[in-house]
C-alpha cells in the first residue's frame, strides 16, 4: 500500500516541472510578456481544443493520423522483425541481404519524400511507405543483434537436452533476443511519428499535420500549438505501452525486478 | 543439509553394502582407440578406457590437455577423428548423458523449476514434468526455490538447479566438466558431499573432470590423469566410504597422482 503510494508519489514528480511550465507559461501570456501572435496562453490552446473536439475535426484527425502510424509501423515493423529473424537464424540468408540493408540504411529516409511524392502523389500509399521504411531499420537491426548476442552456451545446453528447433527457438533463442528487440521496438515508435509529422506536414489533406499546415494558412497559432502537443502526447503514449510490454515481458530481466 | 548428508552417511555405513572398488560389472561405456585433432593439432590420441556401470571417475590433467574435449567426446557433442566410442548397453545411451559445465547455464527467463524442467525435454511434459522437477529440487535442497528466477540465486545454488536439470531425466552416465570450479571453498565441500550422496542414491556412471586433486581422490573410484593427449594414469582408489577429507589415506593417492602430473 505503502509502496504503492510512494510510487505514485515518484510519478507525480515528473509532472510537477511541466505543471510549473505550463503556469508559467500562463502567466507571463496573461501578463502581455509572450505575444499571443507568437506563443498563444496554455487556455487559448486548451480553447481551440475544445472547440475542435466539439467539431469531431481533431478526433477525426487523430484516428487519421494513428491510423497511418500503425499501418506503416505494421508493415515496416514485421517486415524488419521477419529479415532480422531470417537473418540472425541463416548464414545463408544474412550474407545474401545484409550488405545491401545496410546500405540502404545510409540513406537518410526522409529524403526520398521528392521521390516518393512523385511515385505516389500525396495519396495514403506514400506516408505508409516512409514510415514503414523508416520503422524498418530499427526492428531490423535490433532483432538481427539480439539473436547474435544470444548466448552461444545456453543454445549448446538446449541442444545438449534435445531442444528442437522449434523449441530452441521459442525458450532460448528469442527470449534471449527480446531486450534487444524492444530496444529497436520503441525506438522505432519515436522514428514512426517523427516520419508521421513530416509527411503530414509535407503532402497530406487530412491528419494532424495537415491540420497544422492549414492552421498556418490561416494564422491560427493555438491550432499549430495544439497539434504539436497532440503529437508530443500520441508519441508518450506509444512509448509508455512499449515500456509497459517490455516490464511485462522482461519479468526476468534484473533491470525490471523490482523486489 | 549437513544434518540430512550425516543421515544418508550413517545409512550409508550401515545398511548399504560395500561399493566396488576393483572394475567389474556391466561397461558404461568404453573408449576405443580415440584421438581428436582440431585443425591438424592432435589433442587427445589413443585414448583406450572402459568405465564400468555405477562408476565414479575423475579426470584429472594440466589446463589444455583435452579434458573438456573428452567430456564433449563422451556426451556426443563432438565426433572424435577416429577411433570409437561405444556405450555399453543401450542405442540411445547417449541422448541419458548429461553434462555439467562450470558455468550452470540457466535460462534467465524460465524460473527455477522450469529450468529443472528443460531436463525433461522430450521426456516428460506439462504437469508431470513440473512435479519431478520440484522432486527433485528438493532433492539438491532448493524445495522452495521453485518459483524464483535464476537471478536471485547464489553462485551454489544456482549450480544445484543445474545438477537438477541434469539428474530430472535419470541419465545413466553424469559427465562434470568441472562443475565446483568457480565456487568458493566452504559451498565446494558441501557440494562435494551432496554429489556423493546423490550419485551413491542414483547408481550412475560418473565422471568427473576437475583440477582439485583432493576433491578427486575424496570423490572417485578411480583416477585418471591425461598427459600430453593420452592417459598417463588409471589409478583406483579402493577407499571406504565415507571418506574424510584429507585423511592419511587419500593423501597417499594424492601423492601419487601429483608426482605424475609433476613427474616426480
Ligand atoms: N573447438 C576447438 N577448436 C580448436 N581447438 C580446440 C577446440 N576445443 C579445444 N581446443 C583445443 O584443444 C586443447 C584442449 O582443450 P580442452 O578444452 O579439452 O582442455 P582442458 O583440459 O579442458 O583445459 P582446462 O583445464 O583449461 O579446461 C586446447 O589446446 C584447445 O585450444
Ligand atoms: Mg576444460
Amino acid at each position: 500500500m505503502s509502496r504503492a503510494l510512494r510510487s505514485i508519489g515518484r510519478s507525480a514528480l515528473g509532472w510537477l516541472l511541466p505543471a510549473l511550465l505550463l503556469a508559467g507559461w500562463e502567466g507571463a501570456s496573461r501578463a502581455g510578456l509572450i505575444p499571443a501572435n507568437v506563443l498563444p496562453a496554455p487556455s487559448a490552446v486548451g480553447e481551440a481544443f475544445w472547440k475542435l473536439l466539439l467539431s469531431g475535426e481533431l478526433i477525426e484527425n487523430i484516428r487519421i493520423s494513428t491510423l497511418r502510424a500503425l499501418s506503416g509501423f505494421l508493415v515496416g515493423g514485421s517486415i524488419g522483425f521477419a529479415l532480422g529473424l531470417a537473418n540472425g537464424l541463416s548464414a545463408l540468408s544474412r550474407e545474401l541481404t545484409d550488405t545491401t540493408l545496410q546500405m540502404i540504411r545510409n540513406i537518410p529516409h526522409l529524403a526520398l519524400i521528392p521521390l516518393v511524392i512523385l511515385w505516389f502523389g500525396i495519396d495514403e500509399e506514400a506516408k505508409l511507405f516512409l514510415v514503414a521504411l523508416g520503422v524498418f531499420f530499427p526492428i531490423y537491426v535490433n532483432t538481427l543483434l539480439g539473436i547474435q548476442g544470444v548466448d552461444p552456451q545456453l543454445v549448446e545446453m538446449g541442444r545438449i537436452y534435445g531442444m528442437s528447433r522449434t523449441q530452441l527457438f521459442v525458450r532460448v533463442i528469442l527470449p534471449g533476443a527480446l531486450p534487444s528487440i524492444f530496444v529497436g521496438l520503441r525506438y522505432a515508435l519515436g522514428i514512426m511519428w517523427l516520419t508521421l509529422i513530416v509527411a503530414e506536414t509535407i503532402s497530406a489533406s487530412s491528419g494532424l499535420g495537415y491540420m497544422a499546415m492549414q492552421a498556418r494558412e490561416f494564422l491560427l497559432i493555438d491550432v499549430v500549438v495544439l497539434s504539436i502537443l497532440i503529437y508530443a502526447l500520441l508519441g508518450k503514449l506509444a512509448d509508455s505501452l512499449a515500456r509497459f510490454l517490455e516490464r511485462i515481458s522482461l519479468q526476468w530481466h534484473p533491470a525490471f525486478q523490482t523486489v | 543439509m549437513t544434518a540430512a548428508t550425516v543421515t544418508a552417511r550413517k545409512s550409508y555405513s550401515t545398511t548399504t553394502p560395500a561399493y566396488t572398488p576393483a572394475p567389474q560389472g556391466k561397461v558404461s561405456f568404453s573408449f576405443r582407440n580415440v584421438a581428436k585433432q582440431f585443425g591438424g593439432k592432435a589433442v587427445l590420441q589413443g585414448i583406450n578406457l572402459d568405465v564400468y556401470e555405477g562408476q565414479f571417475v575423475a579426470v584429472i590433467g594440466k589446463s589444455g590437455c583435452g579434458k573438456s574435449t573428452l567430456l564433449r567426446l563422451l556426451a556426443g557433442l563432438d565426433k572424435p577423428t577416429s577411433g570409437e566410442i561405444v556405450a555399453g548397453v543401450l542405442e540411445d545411451e547417449q541422448k541419458r548423458t548429461r553434462i555439467m559445465f562450470q558455468e550452470p547455464r540457466l535460462l534467465p527467463w524460465a524460473r527455477v523449476a522450469a529450468n529443472v524442467g528443460v531436463g525433461l525435454t522430450g521426456i516428460e511434459k506439462g504437469e508431470a514434468a513440473r512435479k519431478k522437477s520440484l522432486e527433485i529440487l528438493a532433492e539438491v535442497g532448493l524445495a522452495d526455490r521453485g518459483g524464483d528466477w535464476p537471478s536471485v540465486l547464489s553462485g551454489g545454488q544456482r549450480q544445484r538447479v543445474a545438477l537438477a536439470r541434469a539428474l530430472v531425466g535419470h541419465p545413466s552416465i553424469l559427465a562434470l566438466d568441472e562443475p565446483l570450479g568457480a565456487l568458493d571453498a566452504l559451498t565446494r565441500i558441501e557440494m562435494q558431499q551432496l554429489l556423493e550422496r546423490i550419485w551413491l542414491a542414483k547408481k550412475f556412471t560418473a565422471v568427473l573432470v576437475t583440477h582439485d586433486v583432493a576433491e578427486a581422490v575424496s570423490l572417485a573410484d578411480r583416477v585418471i590423469v591425461i598427459d600430453s593427449g593420452r592417459i598417463a594414469l588409471d589409478l583406483a582408489i579402493p577407499v571406504e566410504r565415507p571418506r574424510r577429507h584429507a585423511s592419511p589415506e587419500l593423501a597417499f593417492f594424492e601423492r601419487q597422482i601429483l608426482d605424475q602430473l609433476y613427474n616426480r
